[in-house]
């Protein structure tokens, strides 16, 4: 009586060694891993430059936190929790797989470390995650192939379902599952018949389950499918390895760079060439991504690892407002253009003669996009989206196609300043209206100094409804005690969606002008209350003051005890606060709106189901004002019938151009008698003693 | 084919809020800002999109002082191969005979298959298109809104009142005027300015365009602007004034007192 034979050692019909199977098989696998993965490099090598390696304990921090511990998998919570069993799994049986390869050419190989306790309590450890991985994948194949949630339909003119190479993974998994198990099942049931060891594994888990049902096995099938599930298992982990790359499932490869690389500062737009300084851009022959190998290879490599799991256009809002644009489907359609470009079977390279907008893209479908970053904050491995947008409008600004209904305004921004193209001595008009003058006056800094700038931006200096936003932030300054002046005729569009929508240079032209005005006048500190203004002043200009937004200046003196709060004048309305994308999810202000709203003794407020760092774009702000894109209904819309499921009557938010969406939807959802608006500046000013 | 736009440099209508200088014989102009006639961009972008297809080159042509050179080099930026620059001391002050006739001069300087202007520029006179075809004897289509090229010919089409449409063929070369939403003009930006900035502008006066001073200009114009004002309000008319909420308050007032509401 013996132990089983291993297949290091095992003969196959009686003379043939099998372990010359277990020699050849890691050798053409990793051979043709490495010509796959040498492909799917090239792309990367001919694109444009990308500097990724600075922040390093911050990139550290994201792989700890985002990739290996899953932190933004349970945001979708069934999907997440069967991902990061599958994930945990994974790393766990990475160890066991590796082992078992060597296992197949030298019987008993044990990795350095595992052969004392450590092995024991790995062992238990490994059995149970691949019965954990099975199980989830049984309920995983179930979700995507017989439940089949909306949020993975391709849409017909994306191209085709990707359910089947889902599933078809989920198979393969499984089978790398049950042909370990079995492995060990087999060689249990064999060495506990003929020596009766009872060495078996641990209770409940896949191996242990096999065990027991080939208790009773003849020993020749068992050794037979000692042998075979190896071999299974070895042909199926060298077929996944190579088929990772060719798919969605090249994520699990590519996670752990990507999710390194990824955006480790909020609210900022990449320059137009990494290397390439603003007094030299305009040596640059071309801007922006036009063809496939102008996207930086960060961006590439975002593309290769896209898990197509749909978050992105499930929280996008031009997706949800029936926008041509669906963030996923802007990475998987580069996706397959690189596979396309570069061929694995041939050594080729094609390149496309078309721009990417008129290929795979649409001029529409670029330009939907409000960089609200939704989809960015959503993503699981770090995919971005708004540089891509940026890169591409870039691309679009220099070949002239620019939709007419964008051109007027950035003409005007160009002559004027502002996109309304109202004349600059009119920016300070604001501050002339009648009652607001006879009691109030706001220093101008041009030819006065003050300690603080309040930088007002177009659309609360020139719209006429806007505008009382800046008369009740002054009044609010002055209550509070700030020592401030404006710019006035000094002061120019902040540019913040100029750069976004691709006009680089009349955004660099719009920057100096403003940090020459606002250098200038000597403030030390700057406030405003467009946090799109806030965005650009904080994140894109250099060499500037620090900036607040007035929330946080009201929230802090509100703690202070220098600005005091009334009781709340309307307590029978239920109010809830709309966060901004550029106070929110771009500068991470969420706290201080609702903390100033909270010291109004007896106002009730709610939350609205998206919010904070899930917020809903309300339709965007700037330039996207003026564009008329194809849509069903209006982000507004969508956003002011979640605000009545939640219960509000009355929307606050902190941001004009919120607020000018969101005046709109009101109107255009038929809820005036339900629903109001208000800006925060105003909520606050009414209320202060 | 060879192409030459006529541009003008004229203050922005879109940008500008208009005042009557003290005068009142023309607007207040400290505070404009100009741009290319909108017209002579549609313009401008045809003939581009026309070279895309068949080739040949694109000549932008100005009358104007050495700021109009700023509308030449925005057309080139946007397409236009060469500009050219028509001033001198002697054109200022002509009136549309006047310029036609210092544009019939550049004409003639070259070889030019088509030639385009706008339909009309800031005035609203839209007479320098039909003059110059006339002094040149060439055949003339105004209000053009689409153009289909073929050989030695070419078809346009205009918009007839009530929405029809008509399509003439022309013989080359001719002229016609064109109007706007003939296309999408293409996007201009500071960029692209730039990239042109060094290109040299050739500037001809009187004297190398052959024209006789006297009959351009001020002294050669037979029409002259003897007044420039805002009609006073007639018989009826009521401006409603205050900011947008206090006029649409007042408007509707207005038409519920008259019943229209």
């Amino acid at each position: 009586m013996s132990m089983i034979i291993a297949p290091a050692d095992y003969l196959l019909f009686g003379f043939f060694p099998t372990v010359i199977f277990s020699f050849l098989l890691p050798v053409i696998g990793v051979g043709l891993f490495t010509y796959i993965i040498a492909r799917r490099i090239a792309p990367l090598v001919r694109a444009n430059p990308d500097y990724r390696f600075d922040n390093i304990p911050e990139r550290i921090k994201n792989l700890i936190v985002v990739w290996l511990g899953q932190v933004r998998q349970p945001r979708y919570m069934l999907a997440g929790v069967l991902h990061i069993i599958i994930f945990a799994g994974f790393l766990i049986l990475s160890i066991r797989s590796t082992s078992l390869v060597i296992i197949g050419m030298s019987d008993g190989f044990v990795l350095p470390g595992l052969d004392g306790s450590l092995g024991t309590v790995y062992n238990v450890m490994k059995d149970y995650a691949a019965t954990a991985v099975l199980v989830a994948c049984i309920i995983a194949a179930y979700r995507r192939g017989i439940k089949k949630p909306a949020r993975y339909a391709v849409p017909e003119k994306y191209g085709h379902d990707h359910t089947a190479e889902a599933v078809f993974v989920l198979g393969i998994i499984a089978t790398l599952m049950i042909s370990e198990s079995m492995f060990e099942a087999s060689a249990v049931a064999y060495n506990y018949q003929t020596l009766g060891d009872a060495h078996f594994p641990a209770i409940f888990s896949l191996a242990w389950i096999f065990a027991k049902i080939l208790g009773f096995a003849s020993l020749e099938s068992l050794q037979g499918l000692h042998i075979i599930m190896y071999y299974v298992h070895d042909v199926t982990f060298f077929f996944f390895l190579c088929f990772l790359p060719l798919g969605k499932h090249f994520h699990v490869i590519t996670s752990i760079f990507n999710v390194f690389f990824m955006r480790v500062k909020k609210g900022n737009i990449k320059p137009v060439k990494y290397g390439v300084s603003d007094q030299e851009l305009d040596d640059l022959e071309s801007f922006g991504v036009k063809k496939l190998e102008d996207f930086t290879w960060k961006h590439m490599l975002d593309f290769y690892s896209c898990a197509d799991c749909g978050r992105c256009s499930d929280q996008c809002p031009a997706n949800a407002a029936g926008r041509p644009l669906s963030p996923r489907f802007i990475t998987i359609k580069a996706r397959d253009l690189i596979f396309k470009n570069y061929p694995i079977k041939s050594g080729v390279i094609y390149k496309s003669d078309k721009l990417l907008v008129e290929d795979i893209y649409t001029a529409d479908e670029i330009w939907s996009c409000t960089t609200c970053g939704a989809c960015e904050q959503e993503c699981p491995l770090g995919i971005e989206y708004i540089d891509k947008m940026v890169d591409l409008r870039r691309g679009m600004v220099d070949e002239g196609m620019v939709p007419q209904s964008l051109q007027k305004p950035l003409k005007a921004l160009e002559k004027r300043g502002n996109p309304y193209g109202k004349m600059e001595k009119k920016r300070a008009d604001w501050a002339k209206e009648k009652t607001f003058a006879q009691t109030h006056t706001v220093k101008d800094l041009g030819k006065d100094v003050a300690d603080t700038l309040y930088f007002v931006d177009s659309i609360t200096s020139y719209d006429d409804n806007m505008q009382e936003i800046a008369r009740r932030t002054s009044i609010i300054l002055e209550k509070a005690g700030v020592d401030f002046g404006i710019l006035g005729k000094g002061e120019k569009d902040s540019g913040n969606e100029v750069l976004r929508f691709g006009e680089e240079m009349l955004y660099q032209e719009l920057k100096a002008r403003n940090t020459e005005a606002i250098l200038e006048s000597g403030v030390k500190r700057i406030v405003t209350a467009d946090p799109h203004a806030l965005n650009a002043l904080k994140k894109d200009y250099t060499g500037l003051p620090p900036v607040k937004h007035i929330s946080e200046i009201v929230a802090e003196k509100i703690n202070s005890g220098v600005l005091t709060m009334k009781p709340c004048k309307n307590r029978d309305k239920v109010y809830v606060y709309h966060d901004p994308c550029y106070l929110g999810r771009h500068n991470s202000i969420y706290e201080s709106p609702r903390q100033a709203m909270d010291a109004i003794a007896g106002l009730t407020r709610v939350e609205l189901e998206k919010s904070r760092d899930r917020s809903f774009c309300c339709g965007g702000g700037g330039l996207m004002l003026f564009y008329e894109p194809e849509e069903e209904t209006r982000m507004g819309v969508l956003r002011v019938n979640m605000a009545a499921e939640a219960g509000a009557n009355v929307i606050v938010t902190a941001c004009p151009f919120c607020l000018v969406n969101i005046q709109d939807a009101i109107k255009v959802a038929g809820k005036e008698d339900e629903m109001e608006v208000l800006d925060f500046t105003q909520l606050i000013e009414e209320h202060l003693i | 084919m060879e192409i030459l736009v006529c541009v003008k440099r004229v203050p922005d209508t879109a940008e500008n809020e208009f005042e009557l200088n003290s005068e009142g014989n023309d607007l207040d102009r400290d505070d404009l800002v100009y741009s290319v006639n909108e017209w002579d961009n549609y313009a401008v972008e045809e003939a581009i999109q026309i070279v895309d297809n068949l080739g040949g080159s694109i000549t932008v042509v100005t009358v104007g002082d050495d700021e109009a050179e700023e509308v030449l080099r925005r057309e080139m930026a946007m397409g236009a191969n060469n500009g050219v620059l028509l001033s001198d001391d002697a054109f200022e002050g002509s009136d549309g005979r006047g310029i036609a006739a210092i544009l019939k001069a550049e004409v003639e300087k070259g070889n030019y298959d088509l030639i385009l202007t706008g339909a009309q520029a800031d005035e609203g006179a839209g007479q320098v298109g039909g003059m110059l075809a006339a002094m040149l004897d060439y055949p003339y289509a105004s209000l053009v809104n689409k153009i289909e090229p073929a050989d030695g010919k070419i078809k346009v089409g205009r918009e007839i009142e009530g929405g029809n449409q008509e399509m003439n063929e022309i013989e080359l070369p001719c002229v016609l005027s064109i109007q706007t939403g003939i296309n999408e003009p293409r996007y201009v930006g500071i960029r692209g300015i730039r990239k042109v900035a060094s290109v040299e502008i050739p500037v001809k006066g009187a004297g190398d365009l052959g024209v006789d001073a006297g009959s351009v200009g001020e002294a050669g114009a037979k029409t002259k602007r003897v007044d420039y004002f805002v009609p006073d309000l007639g018989d009826g008319a009521e401006m409603l004034e205050g900011s947008t909420d206090e006029i649409i308050e007042k408007l509707i007032e207005k038409l519920k007192a008259k019943g229209g509401l």
